[in-house]
């Protein structure tokens, strides 16, 4: 493994953070039921959730106020897509332990997929107030500010948005799936690390689902803060001019893979679908695991039929090649009539009959 | 990475905010006591850094607003004020104040309110916009969003400022608009349109008080894309001049661009005629269900208020009657000067009707400018004809009745003078309404146009 970074691989730091959260959630489950609840959070992360459900709910006769074992409940029925059921349960632990931020804020997360953004702002400005230095909340507060800012501008401005909208909401899915299945280590095909993906939305609430109650207040802020490199939407920085991928001349595979980013971000910008589209691998793991096709019509819908220019640059990408994979880490700067936003992007590219093309893709 | 990232629900009191506000040379003319002028809307920013790092500025500069200038009044008499505070103005008013005094809070709070109240403010909509985007990211305009169309910015913008300005400067109700010299008694009501400041005055016909016009209430109102001033059809102006409300259309009968109701005036009049100007269909309307309020310059020509607005108006309207005075920048008098006006304006026109009756031609037609000239006639026509019949009569009896004198608004100094003219001779009588323009001649006024209204 040939790293070009700099800096360390993010993946292995979050790798290690994840698990100092399972282990904290561990030592506070009771110690006579202990084993069932990592047993719970392994079948979250296979994507079992009828098998979760079961575990944790008899998990549950035994302790039926535990806020751990509620907590996953309401996390198994989000992953189910039961947000009726999810709030119900995260409603319930607000009220018992009202001094838990996670709960609150899942709730906003909730709240603010079904576009109830008042809501979600309430139970935000909860969360914070029971947990002042809570950064998961500030950041998602933040995105529910901006998406109700949004809204009014839209009214004042009578702007057209409802594509922009539906693009939203739909990141919001994706990035409450990935970054659940991310806090519990390893995504699967099924539900891919590809967050709120290559949508452009700036000020698109890109809400995180809080995965575990750490009850130790103090360790929560901490280690949110650094697993989470926030997902920033940067109030109009105008985009560098051209995207210049800063590689090692020696490197013939980073060279061709900083290439193939740039090839990628200026089909992006010049709008040119095919060409675009043509950067990922046939086995591109779409986000949330839609067809391919749902996929290819929904990007171009986003891409050629957005109105106005389109602006894709990114700072300096930083490369790790490994064979015939490489992982590539840069910000992205978009641009476009109305939306604008800085993100964390994560490509995972393979390397197929010499061509580098993107496997997975990441915003955050 | 984070700080930016952190958004402080105190955030209001990170912000700096200055709002400069002046002190009015003057006491506000009329409104209520205790509360706030907001004469200038200028935001400066003022650095301060944020708890985690990061100073989050609203800068929201709409401009600068003058200070209100009207005529200086005599001392003023017994009238009861009268305002009625409908608009949102009040509240838009409170709002900047908090904004000044960085409560964002507040400020977003009293938005919410206001929304609540109408929903499809798009005004309030943008205050609201900025508020929250500001608990974000620093924002450095008013409007701040990020490719937010200029010119819808602008207009909003604009109507901010005609707003709290109609609000700060109310009119004295010891003033008088110069136009509404005098109406005719069964005219409850007149409307006096002020482009400049996007401002409809409603004045009562205090007939207790000698026909004195007694102020009632402003509106905001919208008028012309292209402004005031109209000349021709089609050029997206709101005339200027003297009109009446024509007839009344109900809701049921108009297109949702029209709101709540509509009501015609008699664009184009005699005068209009006289100097050329064309066009048609110029109406006092509402709003289209969607919107809460249009921006100060977006009709064809209308002149358009709220629709909440419009229902209080339309209960004070008069088909055929209630005069509709539209005038670029109201001229104001004090009583003294308005009285003076009036009776100077009676007085001429009680001796062209006495000079008449005097069958003495030539004394008659003293009264008439050089220019005066009817629809059909000359000045020479005119004058001819009025010797042959004066020959042929051996008394004549004129009665002005119901009078209404209003100035013309603009520089020449024109009046319209409309009255039931009763006419009785030895072989002939005769009953018409009729319209007459007086004109400024020399220090006289003289008669330049008349006909039956």
């Amino acid at each position: 493994m040939t790293s070009k970074s700099l800096s360390q691989p993010r993946f292995k730091q979050l790798k290690t953070l994840r698990a100092i959260a399972i282990g904290l959630t561990i030592s506070f489950a009771a110690p006579a039921f202990a084993d069932n609840l990592p047993e719970v959070q392994r079948l979250i992360k296979q994507g079992q959730y009828p098998q979760a459900l079961e575990k944790v709910d008899a998990y549950l006769s035994n302790k039926p106020k535990d806020a751990q074992g509620r907590f996953l409940k309401g996390l198994i029925y989000t992953e189910m897509n039961k947000p009726a059921e999810a709030i119900s349960v995260f409603t319930k632990l607000t009220e018992d332990y009202p001094e838990l931020p996670e709960p609150y804020n899942n709730l906003a997360v909730l709240y603010a997929q079904q576009k109830q953004y008042d809501k979600a702002r309430t139970a935000l400005e909860m969360a914070i107030r029971t947990h002042p230095s809570y950064a998961i909340a500030y950041e998602n507060l933040g995105d529910v500010y901006a998406k109700l800012a949004s809204q009014a501008y839209d009214k004042a401005l009578q702007l057209d948005n409802a594509n922009a909208t539906t693009q939203n909401k739909l990141a919001l899915i994706r990035d409450l799936i990935t970054t659940s299945s991310k806090g519990n280590v390893k995504p699967t095909t099924a539900t891919p690390a590809v967050a709120s993906k290559a949508s452009p939305p700036t000020a698109a609430p890109t809400a995180n689902v809080v995965t575990t109650t750490p009850s130790a207040a103090s360790t929560a802020p901490a280690k949110v803060a650094e697993a989470k490199p926030a997902a920033i939407v940067a109030p109009a920085v105008a985009p560098a001019p051209a995207p210049v991928a800063a590689v090692a001349k020696s490197d013939g595979a980073s060279e061709d893979i900083a290439k193939a980013i740039a090839a990628w971000a200026s089909a992006w910008s010049r709008k040119d679908v095919k060409s675009y589209l043509s950067s990922y691998a046939s086995d591109f793991n779409t986000p949330k695991g839609v067809p391919r096709k749902a996929w290819e019509d929904e990007r171009e819908e986003r891409i050629a039929g957005k109105p106005g220019k389109i602006s894709v640059t990114y700072d300096e990408p930083k490369i790790t090649v490994n064979g015939d994979k490489a992982t590539v880490v840069f910000r992205q700067h978009y641009k476009a009539p109305g939306l604008s936003s800085s993100t964390n992007k994560t490509l995972v590219l393979s390397r197929t009959s010499g061509k580098w093309l993107i496997k997975e893709e990441n915003s955050r | 990475m984070l700080g930016r990232k952190f958004i402080l629900l105190g955030l209001a009191s990170c912000f700096a905010i200055s709002l400069v506000t002046d002190a009015l040379a003057k006491a506000p003319p009329n409104p209520k006591p205790g509360k706030a002028q907001v004469s200038k809307v200028a935001v400066k920013p003022v650095s301060k850094k944020a708890k985690l790092g990061k100073a989050a500025k609203l800068v929201m500069p709409l401009a600068t607003v003058s200070t209100a200038k009207f005529a200086v009044a005599t001392p003023a008499t017994r009238l009861p004020a009268v305002v009625s505070d409908s608009g949102p103005e009040a509240q838009l008013v409170k709002i900047f104040k908090e904004i000044e005094a960085n409560r964002l809070g507040n400020a977003l709070q009293l938005t919410d309110a206001l929304l609540s109240q109408h929903p499809n403010y798009r005004l309030a909509s943008l205050i609201k916009g900025d508020l929250l985007l500001a608990r974000r990211q620093d924002i450095q305009t008013f409007g701040a969003m990020t490719g937010a169309p200029p010119d819808k910015v602008a207009d909003l913008r604009a109507e901010a400022i005609v707003r709290l300005r109609g609000y700060r400067e109310k009119p004295e109700t010891k003033n008088i608009p110069r136009y509404l010299l005098q109406m005719q008694p069964d005219q409850r009501h007149a409307i006096v349109v002020d482009t400049k400041r996007s401002r409809l005055y409603l004045y009562e016909n205090d007939l207790s008080n000698g026909g004195r016009p007694r102020f009632v209430a402003d509106y905001y109102v919208t008028q012309g894309k292209l402004g005031a001033e109209k000349v021709s059809e089609g050029d997206k102006k709101t005339p200027i001049g003297v009109y009446h409300v024509t007839s009344s259309m109900p809701r049921q009968k108009l297109a949702d661009l029209y709101g709540s109701g509509a009501f015609p005036i008699n664009y184009p009049n005699e005068w209009d005629k006289r100097q050329g100007r064309n066009g048609s269909g110029i109406w006092l309307h509402g709003t289209p269900s969607n919107t809460y309020s249009r921006p100060p310059k977006a009709s064809e020509g209308c002149v358009v208020l709220t629709n909440q607005d419009l229902d209080i108006v339309a209960k004070s309207l008069q088909v055929g009657l209630t005069p509709v005075i539209i005038s670029n920048s109201v001229e104001w008098l004090s009583f003294d000067d308005w009285a003076k006006e009036r009776n100077e304006l009676n007085k001429s026109i009680d001796a062209w009707r006495t000079d008449w009756e005097s069958r003495d031609t030539e004394r008659y037609m003293r009264h008439y400018s050089k220019r005066f000239k009817t629809n059909d006639q000359s000045l020479e026509q005119f004058a001819a004809q009025k010797k042959q019949v004066n020959a042929s009569k051996e008394w004549i009896k004129v009665k002005t009745e119901n009078l209404s004198v209003f100035r013309n608004p603009g520089k020449e100094e024109v009046v319209v003078v409309t009255f039931d003219q009763d006419y009785r001779s030895n072989n002939l009588n005769n009953l018409m309404k009729k319209r007459q323009y007086w004109l400024r001649e020399d220090g006289k006024w003289k008669i330049i146009y008349e006909g039956s209204a």
